[in-house]
């Protein structure tokens, strides 16, 4: 059985690539699986919500511009909100459009955290968009989307 | 700021003259006579506080030659503006004469000639005198000396003593902060144990462990000089695990972190700091973005990117300063601080030239006890070149490009690929090559030179995948570095176009033939990030070939066309 | 083979009232996404921890539902903002049904 660390798309192929691919890169690569897009996720989001109207705002999505690893890049996610029992972030729903399935992580916050604020770590197939949807108290949506590139890099200064 | 756009006035005044008589560039006596230690270190000194600021030293104890890069494009908005200027544009930008040492420190421009003139630069011991001199002149307690890094690799001697020659000899020149890149290639455990240490502090704000997500390094450090609170906040290579073997700090993560740099620079201010200096080695326009993004810094050191300019740059109120590579320059910043702000400051980028600086007596025996165990082999003649050898240049160097064809003739392969490291010195026609120059354009611990199988298609993803590291408009996606160097193919590159389709034209240079994706090649190449890759070291192979050919020259390379620039 | 989950948690032990705490938690686990195949091209079935709650005195502020883009030994921090002295539970819960568990006191002054 494969060790847990060799998990991946496409992300640790081309990550040992590099520069100057590695004898034993090649090897590695991995079959081409059918992977995700926006309408998978436009599709994830309808099911949860319908068609409702987002606004964009009050969402910091924090993850890294390259990814180091494609098997674990965190994602940090907070949403700007008092935390009362009267105006607060219910839930937060993260999608990655180009992994084989979109959903990441979903989140239910509540008054007692007093920051709807979470990190986690994520594996990601190739470069992608992280998409983030936040759903108030009041049932107002926001959403807010970052990409992350998945890269064999350079060669350093 | 009398002489912030010049080195020392004497020798830029006598270059005008030159020019203006046309008499080319100065004879190496008459600019002997011109470059004094005295002239070159006069600064007015200014306010209470004096930075003093080295950068990729890589690892160079000696004096040597260092050709800058004449082709440094920049992306997007960093186009035209410094440090993507090079020769004649750098020069009229910065109003520095042709010929002038300022010119030959500083460009490519004549660099043959100029080096005959004004000879090597840098050497630690001649930095340590530079150094000592501001610290004499200011007094210890005004005095904060800060490396950016990449300073204990790019060399034999660190490479066999893991980086110890430069830690014991840099040690003596008394820093009171580093930062790390290149340093992470000896592995976590040396890294660890290396900086716990060091007689002053290994910052890094935005190295974490991969587990809990805190800090590995202290973040921060607060020093008073001159009656002045100084906070000096760290700031590691940020794609070290992109850009090196990741498997060798595996425990550990990287990353730019700016929110995180953001609290602490506000932290320090609670704790009362009146001047805020960012040590980083992000590189010069990640740096340039991030001054933009990150409130309240006021002064961030650069490095990384080997860029050296003499002026700062300034972005909103933080002035940014990029002293060089390679020992060649050191930076002096002297700062009025007055309630919490910078109210004057005055910058100087002072060239070591080795023949005008005289060494440290201290600094020289400890260089000479650190070479000493190795003396035979780095004096080792292999070869002579009768071109200049250098690295620098966005697209080819002509050191790598005999990198590359030792590995097309001694490895029996269609292509090479060399990584684009910034760091190596340059040779001049005429100079052997021994192992010592060989090993500066060589020494990692990821040396192994593969070969391997690699289909049309894969070339052109690597080339891809590269050049958006370099060319990608938004900084914070480039890493630093130049484009891996391409033996045995010739392409075209538009800069301009985004990733995936920069490439275009790859050809069989031998014959003439485009690259199939589909077919497989041959491929050798060296500085894979992988982990066991199997093949002898580099300078072994190209020692090999040099040994074989005897007589390097190399011609000119144009097979890479650059559209989009 | 899959190795028995340990989860580990770091939460402050004391917390002035309302004060906001950060808490980390770390479970070991290989989070097999179902997307892979072993060497004879047959698929590996999933098997991920598909669900992360912090409760405290028995009432839940915080869940987290992991899908198999989580990596493995899942990591999960977030906030809580300390009303009364107390205890947290946190709990795992695995695709087969195994719950994993970890408790930890807080004292509010």
């Amino acid at each position: 059985m494969p060790s847990p660390t060799q998990q991946s798309g496409e992300g640790l192929s081309r990550r040992h690539a590099l520069c100057a691919a590695g004898a034993g890169a090649l090897a590695m690569l991995m079959p081409r699986v059918v992977l995700a897009d926006e309408a998978a996720v436009a599709e994830a989001l309808k099911k949860l919500y319908g068609g409702k109207a987002m606004a964009e705002g009050r969402i910091k999505l924090d993850v890294p511009p390259i990814a180091e690893n494609g098997l674990v890049v965190p994602i940090g996610v907070e949403v700007d909100s008092p935390m009362t029992e009267a105006d607060h972030v219910k839930a937060v729903h993260v999608f990655a459009d180009g992994n084989p399935l979109p959903g990441v992580v979903t989140y239910r916050f509540t008054p007692d955290c007093g920051k709807a604020s979470a990190t986690t770590r994520m594996r990601l197939a190739q470069s992608q968009n992280i998409v983030c949807v936040a759903e108030m108290s009041n049932g107002a949506l926001f959403t807010a989307k970052a990409p992350v590139k998945v890269t064999i890099g350079g060669c350093g200064g | 700021m009398l002489h912030r756009r010049h080195f020392f006035q004497a020798a830029t005044a006598a270059a005008a003259i030159a020019a203006a008589a046309g008499l080319g560039p100065l004879k190496r006596v008459a600019a002997q006579q011109r470059l004094t230690q005295k002239d070159i270190l006069a600064f007015p000194s200014l306010g209470t506080v004096t930075l003093l600021h080295v950068c990729d030293i890589h690892a160079q104890l000696m004096p040597l030659y260092f050709r800058e890069p004449e082709v440094n494009l920049g992306p997007g908005e960093a186009k035209g503006k410094p440090p993507h200027l090079t020769d004649a544009a750098f020069r009229d930008y910065y109003r520095i004469g042709r010929g002038t040492a300022e010119a030959y420190a500083l460009t490519s421009e004549d660099f043959a000639a100029l080096a005959k003139n004004y000879g090597r630069m840098g050497g630690l011991d001649r930095i340590a005198t530079v150094v000592k001199s501001a610290r004499a002149e200011r007094g210890d307690e005004r005095v904060l000396f800060l490396d950016s890094g990449d300073t204990w690799q790019g060399s034999w001697t660190s490479l066999k003593t893991q980086g110890q020659d430069m830690i014991d000899t840099m040690a003596l020149l008394k820093p009171d902060a580093m930062v790390g890149h290149w340093e992470f290639t000896y592995g976590a455990e040396r890294v660890e144990q290396a900086a716990k240490a060091l007689p002053f502090a290994f910052l890094a704000q935005n190295v974490r462990d991969a587990e809990w997500n805190e800090t590995v390094f202290p973040a921060r450090k607060m020093f008073e000089r001159g009656g002045v609170k100084i906070a000096v906040i760290g700031q590691a290579f940020p794609y070290t695990p992109v850009a090196n073997p990741r498997w060798m700090i595996e425990r550990w993560e990287f990353g730019i972190r700016d929110e995180e740099l953001q609290k602490h620079v506000d932290a320090a201010r609670a704790e009362g700091a009146q001047l805020v200096v960012v040590l980083s080695h992000n590189g010069f326009d990640v740096d340039r973005k991030m001054a933009g993004r990150v409130r309240g810094i006021d002064v961030l050191l650069t490095g990384h990117t080997h860029d050296a300019l003499p002026d700062v740059v300034k972005v909103g109120s933080t002035l940014l300063v990029a002293s060089g590579s390679h020992g060649k320059f050191v930076s002096r910043l002297d700062i009025d601080v007055a309630g919490g702000k910078v109210k004057d400051y005055r910058y100087r980028l002072i060239p070591v030239f080795a023949d005008a600086i005289a060494p440290d007596a201290e600094v020289a025996a400890a260089v000479k006890k650190a070479r000493a165990p190795f003396e035979r082999e780095l004096g080792r003649e292999i070869a002579r070149t009768e071109s200049t050898l250098y690295r620098r240049g966005n697209f080819n160097g002509t050191f790598d490009d005999l990198i590359c064809q030792a590995m097309l003739a001694e490895r029996d392969a269609e292509v090479a690929l060399s990584p684009g490291f910034r760091w190596g010195g340059s040779l001049l026609a005429g100079d052997p090559i021994t192992f010592e120059a060989l090993t500066n354009a060589t020494a990692i611990t990821y040396p192994n030179c593969y070969r391997t199988t690699m289909s049309g298609a894969q070339l052109k993803d690597i080339l891809e995948d590269v050049a958006d590291n370099i060319f990608n408009p938004d900084p914070y996606y480039q890493g630093g570095g130049d484009m891996v160097r391409i033996g045995g193919i010739g392409f075209a590159i538009d800069i301009a176009r985004p990733m995936g389709s920069r490439i275009s034209d790859m050809t069989v240079l031998k014959t003439g033939k485009p690259v199939d994706p589909a077919r497989g090649y041959a491929v050798s190449g060296w500085a894979s990030v992988g982990e066991n890759v199997e093949g002898p070291p580099i300078w072994e192979v190209v020692e090999k070939h040099l040994a074989r050919i005897k007589t390097v020259r190399i011609e000119p390379n144009t097979a890479v066309k650059v559209k989009g620039a | 083979m899959s190795v028995q989950s340990k989860p580990r948690v770091r939460v402050p032990a004391t917390a002035k009232k309302d004060e906001l705490i950060e808490i980390k938690t770390l479970i070991s686990h290989e989070m097999e996404s179902g997307q892979r195949k072993d060497s004879a091209g047959k698929p590996i079935p999933r098997k991920i921890i598909n669900k992360f709650t912090a409760a405290f005195d028995g009432k839940v502020f915080f869940e987290a539902d992991w899908h198999p883009a989580i990596s493995v030994n899942p990591y999960q921090s977030f906030f809580y903002k300390a009303q009364k002295s107390g205890s947290f539970a946190f709990k795992w819960k695995d695709d087969d049904g195994t719950e994993y568990a970890a408790e930890s006191k807080l004292a509010v002054s």
